[in-house]
């Protein structure tokens, strides 16, 4: 344990770190995407055909839709200090909601997508609600919906798998405006609605207040539950959403394959971006750098002709080593370097 | 033993289980059999034996994600060296176990020293196992040798029935996990860290040696469930066990461990693989009701008992304080 020098040095040593540790997946990333332009053929490549935009870096931000949403959603319930288990069961949900009605109802699409997005919204309804109100370990209480939520998905659909033909559907997973996928489009939106809520009103300052300190924040007059309810809602959306568009994009309802894994997926984009697990800070926009950059290594790693299984083992090295940088024990040990260059003996 | 809160959640898991087995005994013919019964520990008994491992690990307060892909990779692993290299069961099978431990302790390690989350450090390790297990094979690769042979016949009879040896390893870990976290030291201070680490540590415990030993534990439970299940379907095969570690913590709560830490039994853990034998076996008895009904099942069983936990943990708390 170091004592504090003067209170000016630990202000600039910490606001210097913090600056530093923010632009750090950014750097990841981009450090990530010149390694594969430089070993992956082809990989910065981009051509227009038919009028549309083709290439590697275009199909890392399309494929990274999914787990971009859900990880925006994830961020939010982390920085209350939970944690969301049951998105990809809401993912499937969603999806073999929308394809249900799509096949067996005349509804208009947006109805559908409208429809989707509720029952989305209900799932992290019924999460946020155990969570805030019956005061349950957001793990647990989330473990349940993830355990009943595929199973609820496959009894909908008997088990089967359900294929649908609908252009206005499909447009939401494969269509493209100005070039650019919609999937894009549709992250963009939900990210800066996201900032928004999060950064321009005082919703954001109350998810801190929560995570840093819930005690305090009641005393402060937050109603904790309410932000919990409205943090893990969100979530909700954001996995209804990224259901449908994983579901349109491969226009089949496939409620135990959809969103299989995600939701640790979309964790480790959150931990990569820099929000911490202990709850109280949070970076969005680090999220999406996170996101992308999980993408960026399954691409790379398959476009070498790699199987999916070192990819797996390669973000096992980048959960442990990003955790690592952000543990005491590195900073400690970092800020002692620092200390030491800074003030010769 | 004086009766107290804690042991709630226990009978009541006990009661539904009782009540469960009644139904299907009255509902089906060929339920209330002794071989039905024991089929209940010989199919679950490889989710039962990771079951017992991590119920150890969150009574220590904290939780093992990769039960299921080192189970997974233990099983592929065994597979190629008992097929490809020749290596004989008798060596094989200890290296295994000893592999899957190691794979515990190192998770064990980097849970302690760097004073990482548990979630974070397990979920890294179950996609490295997961990636080490598809890069060994792809596929699952059957296994034929004379000790498997012997594996396959041999039964302990008793009474109407043969018990095979996968049941027996099954009953013995839960017995040697009953005496871990009851009888010994280690089991002593399972608890206690797992109720409040900083006591547990100002007391003098010895946490870094007790977690590591708990997530070595947890994995040598994972390569064991690994050897059973090559006796039981004679093949290693990398990608069984997906979602395996929800179960496992499903069942542990189910059993009454309380998921905070601190408070468990691997005697409940027991029950709660038995009433998921059970809603297993009604559902396929029924033989309408698709398979995707014990998800839900367990889903509301599990929320029950968190809800039983949640209205007595205010008596816990009461008691912790005063």
């Amino acid at each position: 344990m170091q004592k504090p020098k003067t209170k000016q040095f630990d202000k600039t040593n910490k606001s210097r770190e913090g600056w530093l540790k923010g632009l750090a997946p950014f750097i990841a990333l981009a450090v990530l995407l010149i390694l594969n332009a430089l070993f992956v053929k082809n990989f910065a490549a981009i051509e227009i055909k038919d009028g549309r935009l083709y290439g590697s870096i275009i199909d890392i931000f399309h494929r990274a839709t999914p787990v971009l949403l859900v990880a925006i959603g994830m961020t939010l319930v982390i920085a209350t200090k939970g944690i969301d288990l049951s998105v990809g069961a809401v993912m499937a949900i969603a999806g073999t909601v929308s394809a249900i009605l799509l096949t067996q109802t005349a509804l208009p699409v947006p109805a559908i997508i409208l429809i989707g997005l509720v029952v989305g919204a209900i799932c992290g309804m019924w999460n946020g609600s155990l969570v805030a109100y019956l005061k349950i370990q957001p793990i647990i209480a989330t473990l349940i919906l993830m355990v009943a939520g595929r199973g609820i998905a496959q009894l909908l659909t008997d088990g089967q798998k359900v294929t649908f033909e609908s252009k206005a559907f499909e447009f939401i997973g494969t269509g493209s405006i100005f070039g650019l996928p919609a999937t894009i489009y549709i992250s963009a939106v939900v990210f800066i609605i996201a900032a928004f809520l999060a950064r321009k009103t005082v919703l954001g300052t109350y998810i801190e207040a929560v995570g840093g300190n819930q005690t305090a924040a009641d005393y402060c007059g937050v109603n904790t539950a309410h932000v919990k309810l409205f943090v893990y809602t969100f979530c909700g959306l954001c996995a209804a959403l990224a259901g449908m568009i994983a579901t349109a994009d491969i226009k089949v309802a496939d409620a135990s394959n959809v969103g299989m894994y995600l939701e640790l997926d979309a964790i480790l984009a959150v931990v990569i971006g820099g929000t911490l697990f202990s709850g109280g800070r949070f970076n969005l926009s680090g999220t999406v750098a996170g996101a992308l950059l999980i993408q960026a290594l399954a691409t790379g790693i398959l476009m070498k002709g790699l199987g999916v299984e070192y990819a797996r083992i390669v973000k096992a090295a980048a959960v442990i080593i990003i955790c690592f940088v952000q543990t005491e024990y590195f900073r400690s040990f970092v800020s002692r370097l620092l200390d030491r260059r800074r003030l010769p003996v | 033993m004086k009766l107290s809160v804690k042991h709630i959640p226990l009978l009541a898991t006990t009661a539904v289980c009782i009540a469960l087995y009644a139904i299907g005994a009255v509902k089906f013919d060929g339920f209330a059999t002794s071989q039905t019964l024991l089929n209940f520990f010989v199919d679950n008994s490889f989710l039962g034996i990771v079951a017992v491992g991590m119920t150890l690990v969150i009574i220590s307060g904290g939780i093992d994600l990769s039960v299921g892909a080192v189970l997974a990779l233990c099983s592929i692993f065994l597979a190629v060296l008992m097929q490809q290299y020749g290596v004989h069961p008798a060596a094989a099978i200890p290296l295994v176990l000893g592999l899957g431990s190691i794979f515990g302790l190192l998770m064990g390690a980097v849970i302690h020293y760097f004073k990482l989350e548990p979630f974070i450090v397990t979920l890294a390790g179950m996609f490295l196992a997961r990636g080490l297990a598809a890069i060994i094979s792809l596929e699952s690769i059957s296994i034929r040798n004379g000790f498997y042979d012997w594996v396959m016949e041999f039964y302990v009879p008793l009474g109407p029935v043969g018990v095979p040896l996968t049941a027996i390893i099954f009953i013995g870990i839960v017995l040697f996990g009953i005496y871990l976290s009851t009888f010994t030291k280690f089991g002593r201070n399972l608890y206690a860290i797992g109720g409040n680490e900083p006591a547990a540590m100002l007391m003098g415990l010895p946490i870094g040696k007790t977690k590591l030993m708990v997530y070595a534990f947890s994995g040598f439970c994972s390569a064991l469930a690994a050897v059973v299940y090559t006796f039981y379907g004679s093949s290693g095969d990398p990608s069984i066990g997906v979602g395996m570690e929800l179960d496992a913590i499903a069942i542990a709560v189910i059993g009454g461990t309380l998921l905070q830490g601190g408070s468990g039994f691997v005697f409940g853990t027991l029950i709660g693989t038995m009433i998921f034998g059970i809603i297993n076996t009604g559902i396929a008895f029924q033989g309408t009701l698709s398979s995707w009904w014990t998800k839900v099942a367990v889903g509301v069983l599990l929320l029950m008992f968190v809800a039983l936990q949640k209205l007595l943990s205010g008596s816990f708390q009461g008691r912790k304080s005063g």
